[in-house]
């Protein structure tokens, strides 16, 4: 018997650690996204994927300045390219992505910018990235979308203030 | 050989052939990164970068591994409980029919006809024998589920108050967790892409359909993972001369795998819009609870280790991870597949963390983090285990010991350079499953990296041929016995320490459903009701 107490102490002794470790993890995970203000996209609201086109405010794609300083991009993704394809702004702006796709999944990564969203049909996808330095930030196409995903990107350029 | 023999090596033979068409295509894959675009000369049997991806992805995660466990598992379980399947016919027929699922689905996966990766998201369209098919290999896996529970009733019979030996036990809780998981991609199946592919339905709707894909897409990687610790639990400990470290420990971790591997499939979906961040936030806490029973797991399996290596003369706090059997080929794999796991743990945790994973959601990352896990901690184990199980199986010696530990520590080396190459490829941005040597878009920054993909690659390549060369002479040219096969390892705290209810399952799979319910109830409930199947499909390649 004593010795099975013994082990159970040892056994213990793991035991302990393998909770605190990843209770400690989480603590610092949630100080951290919340500290920072990470949010992950949520729902956004639904758009008819076989009426893209003709929905607001897919229906005219392109960069709106909604407020100084901050715009609205409203990009439509299709197989395999990006409407718009380019986008500029001038550096320190932020900029909200909204983006949807009309026929598969897709994905939405820029370079350099705190922006990783899917894409889905159905869906309508929001995330807000800040372009504080000058220089072209490339975004792509992160899932698998059909025989010429690689070649499905864009770029925002941001430029010095004058 | 007995019933549960031969079974067991038709699985093998199956999951074996699988492994062997994943590891060529991989080859090409990673050449490709590495700028050598094999594809125009592959042209009338591999046609395109992404025919190969669907082929490496569909034969290595789905197929080698479905077939290895359930020939493993049902092999372990009728050796623990001392005695014979319930139902050997139950078992052929099951064996049968996932075979007969599996050659429905290669014939569209094979002529190009289901490009969709393994992961399948419509509206990308598959041909509809790709699904039925993958449907009809899951259904086999239900039944292997049955013949177990069946065998332990008939066990439990006869003994009524023993505890369960522990590989019985922890192989019904793998079959069980991997029944209540596949729930999700049968209902995929069932009411999505199975009519939708035949024409009943007109659409389908591609967040219903990846929420239900991931509440079968994350247990699995702990139905691959499972066996290996069923190994590296019972047998492993007295492969390497120890003993295993705490029974009750390992059953403890098992329940946990259970009840935790299922209601966090979400974090798979942190980027999807659609889904509140509130449940995704719940799931990335549930992932974080199911590291307790993988700690568990490495502080027990290591122990377990240690007191094998003290016994043969091991000295100090970390010297005597040399006096491991390091010449038994079969130790060695599983103990390299441990070590590069640890790796693999930890970039879990940064997938799983609900704000690192935007660093890495789909870029190149992923792909090394998966060969870690499935293509290492899983793999190179189970090749551990087939170095004691063919030539046990065959009734011969393998062929030989020394290609066998050369093939390990290759497999280790390359797998070192390729998964760390990817890693850092995705931290620069790479997106992951994507033809990058002919991207629009290839950064300079990635050129300096990518060729170490190619290296790493060719080197696994050569690991895996050696692998099958050292089989196929073990089955035709070997001429001496084979050795005994391990035996269960004893514990230093045995089952007897363990508290009575370890050994109930109703407390424990009450307590799953609950979590699950409470974790994807609200959501798939309102996706259910309120999405319109109504995204036509699509054929993009």
């Amino acid at each position: 018997m004593r010795r099975g107490t013994t082990i159970y102490l040892y056994e213990l002794a793991w035991i302990l650690p393998s909770i605190a470790i990843p209770v400690g993890m989480l603590v610092a995970l949630v100080v951290t996204a919340f500290g920072a203000g990470v949010h992950l996209p949520g729902r956004e609201g639904r758009v008819d994927p076989t009426k893209v086109s003709l929905t607001p405010p897919f229906d005219r794609p392109g960069m709106v300045e909604v407020a100084p300083g901050r715009y609205e991009a409203r990009i439509v993704a299709e197989t395999w390219s990006f409407t718009p394809n380019e986008i500029r702004v001038p550096a320190g702006s932020t900029v909200t992505f909204v983006v949807t796709s009309k026929d598969v999944v897709h994905g939405f990564l820029i370079h350099g910018a705190t922006v990783n969203v899917m894409l889905l049909p159905g869906q309508v996808a929001r995330v807000t990235g800040r372009f504080d330095r000058p220089g072209e930030y490339p975004f792509l196409c992160h899932e698998y979308c059909g025989i010429a995903h690689h070649i499905m990107w864009g770029r925002v350029i941001v430029e010095a203030r004058r | 050989m007995s019933a549960e023999n031969r079974l067991t090596a038709a699985y093998l033979t199956v999951a074996l052939v699988a492994l062997f068409g994943g590891v060529v295509t991989g080859l090409f894959q990673a050449l490709e990164h590495a700028g050598v675009n094999l594809y125009p000369r592959l042209a009338p049997v591999v046609q395109s970068y992404y025919h190969s991806l669907s082929l490496h992805g569909v034969l290595n995660v789905l197929v080698f591994t479905t077939f290895f466990i359930c020939g493993f598992l049902q092999f372990m379980t009728a050796r623990a409980l001392g005695m014979p399947l319930a139902s050997p016919g139950l078992g052929w027929a099951t064996f049968w029919l996932m075979t007969a699922g599996l050659l429905l689905a290669a014939i569209p996966l094979v002529g190009n006809a289901a490009t969709v990766l393994f992961t399948f998201y419509p509206p990308m369209k598959a041909h509809w024998a790709f699904y039925i098919g993958l449907t009809l290999v899951v259904a086999g896996t239900w039944l292997v589920t049955l013949n177990l529970a069946l065998t332990y009733r008939a066990w439990r019979a006869r003994n009524p108050e023993a505890r369960t030996p522990l590989a019985a036990f922890m192989s019904l809780v793998t079959f069980v967790m991997w029944t209540i998981a596949s729930l999700g991609i049968a209902a995929e199946m069932l009411f999505m892409l199975i009519p939708w592919s035949l024409g009943l339905i007109g659409g389908t709707d591609a967040l219903l359909a990846r929420a239900l894909f991931w509440f079968t897409g994350h247990p699995i990687v702990y139905f691959w993972l499972l066996p290996a610790y069923v190994s590296w639990y019972t047998l492993l400990p007295r492969q390497a001369g120890g003993r295993l470290f705490s029974d009750p420990l390992a059953r403890v971790s098992f329940i946990l795998f259970l009840i935790l591997s299922i209601p966090i499939g979400f974090h798979h979906q942190f980027t999807d819009p659609g889904i509140e961040e509130g449940w995704k936030l719940l799931h990335a806490f549930l992932t974080f609870a199911v590291f307790f029973p993988s700690l568990l797991t490495f502080f027990n399996v290591v122990a377990s280790l240690e007191t094998g290596a003290r016994a043969r003369g091991g000295r100090g706090w970390v010297a005597w991870f040399g006096k491991l059997p390091w010449g038994d080929p079969s130790v060695a794999a599983q103990v390299l597949a441990m070590l590069l796991f640890a790796f693999g743990g930890i970039g879990g945790l940064i997938n799983a963390s609900f704000n690192l994973n935007l660093v890495v959601h789909n870029t190149a990352w992923i792909p090394g983090h998966l060969h870690l896990t499935v293509g290492t901690a899983v793999t190179l184990s189970f090749m551990g285990i087939t170095y004691w199980l063919v030539p046990f199986l065959r009734g011969r010696s393998l062929w030989s010991r020394r290609l066998a530990l050369a093939q390990v520590w290759l497999w280790f080396v390359g797998m070192a350079i390729f998964s760390h190459a990817l890693h850092r490829l995705g931290l620069m941005g790479m997106p992951r499953r994507t033809m990058i040597g002919a991207s629009a878009y290839l950064q300079p920054s990635w050129e300096k990296v990518l060729p170490l993909v190619g290296i790493g690659g060719t080197i696994l390549s050569v690991s895996a041929l050696l692998y099958f060369l050292n089989l196929v002479l073990t089955l035709v040219a070997s001429r001496q016995p084979a050795p005994a096969a391990p035996e269960f390892a004893q514990a230093l705290s045995g089952p007897e320490h363990a508290p009575a209810i370890l050994d109930r399952w109703r407390p424990w799979l009450a307590l799953a459903v609950v979590l699950i319910l409470i974790a994807y109830g609200p959501t798939l409930v309102r996706l259910a009701v309120t999405t319109p199947l109504s995204t036509p499909g699509l054929r993009v390649w």
